[in-house]
């Protein structure tokens, strides 16, 4: 099974995103647990490419979120017995595995808010890998289902 | 879609959640949260039925526990398997008080 799903890197169409990919993973007999946590996965990628991959950036170099547009798609496959989601975009390239893991141990007053949601992604998914490839960012993520 | 019901009595708050915490409804609860959190130095949270939580949720709990130890205590009752899940992955198990 291969099917893809393709839409502006905009915050608005990760609902349609996340119904795409719990419609997919119903056909293909996944229980409710596994949906949540793909969802979550689905959300915390879709979110990172809808505000940086087209984002400009300002005259320091900073990045600013939700500052340009274009394409994104998600493709899922499932084959034996492992569900694969690949995230495509045109954007400026970025490998989000390299982003350094947060401390989950630290206490609440030195808990930094953020970079919890690249962290989720890498303890929920059994294998993750990074390439630009012909102009594109390709991320896939592996599930043993 | 988030539901949240806040129940207040003089320095006490419940907030009762249902739905999914997630990047477009995390705001909605750092709105009420922002409101309604002021004078209070017992708050908890029912997450009963709370479905899903994502980083952005976490957020929001993370910013209000360090407002919450400041001048007072934050619990966290009825934490679902799913939302346990997250918090176990994250170490918010660790630093959110849940009962």
């Amino acid at each position: 099974m291969k099917k893809t799903f393709e839409c502006d890197a905009k915050i608005e169409y990760l609902n349609k995103a996340t119904a795409f990919l719990e419609e997919t993973l119903e056909e293909i007999g996944c229980n409710m647990k596994q949906i949540v946590q793909l969802s979550v996965v689905l959300e915390e990628v879709f979110v990172n490419i809808a505000h940086y991959a087209y984002a400009k950036a300002d005259s320091a170099g900073n990045i600013i979120p939700d500052t340009g547009s274009g394409q994104m798609s998600l493709t899922l496959v499932a084959e034996n017995g492992n569900l694969s989601m690949i995230f495509e975009d045109e954007g400026r390239p970025y490998n989000p595995l390299e982003k350094e893991d947060p401390d989950v141990t630290l206490a609440v007053e030195d808990r930094e808010i953020g970079g919890l949601g690249i962290y989720i992604v890498k303890k929920r998914m059994d294998d993750v890998s990074y390439e630009y490839k012909d102009g594109k960012n390709v991320l896939s993520l592996m599930k043993k289902l | 879609m988030l539901n949240i019901n806040i129940l207040k009595d003089a320095g006490k708050a419940v907030l009762a959640l249902e739905g999914r915490l997630d990047t477009s409804t995390a705001p909605q609860l750092e709105d009420a949260i922002n409101r309604d959190i002021a004078e209070i130095t017992d708050l908890s949270f029912d997450f009963k039925n709370l479905e899903y939580i994502s980083s952005a949720g976490l957020r929001v709990l993370l910013s209000t526990q360090k407002v919450m130890n400041k001048q007072g205590k934050m619990i966290i009752k009825n934490v679902s398997e799913e939302v346990m899940e997250i918090f176990d992955v994250t170490g918010f198990s660790d630093i959110l008080t849940i009962e």
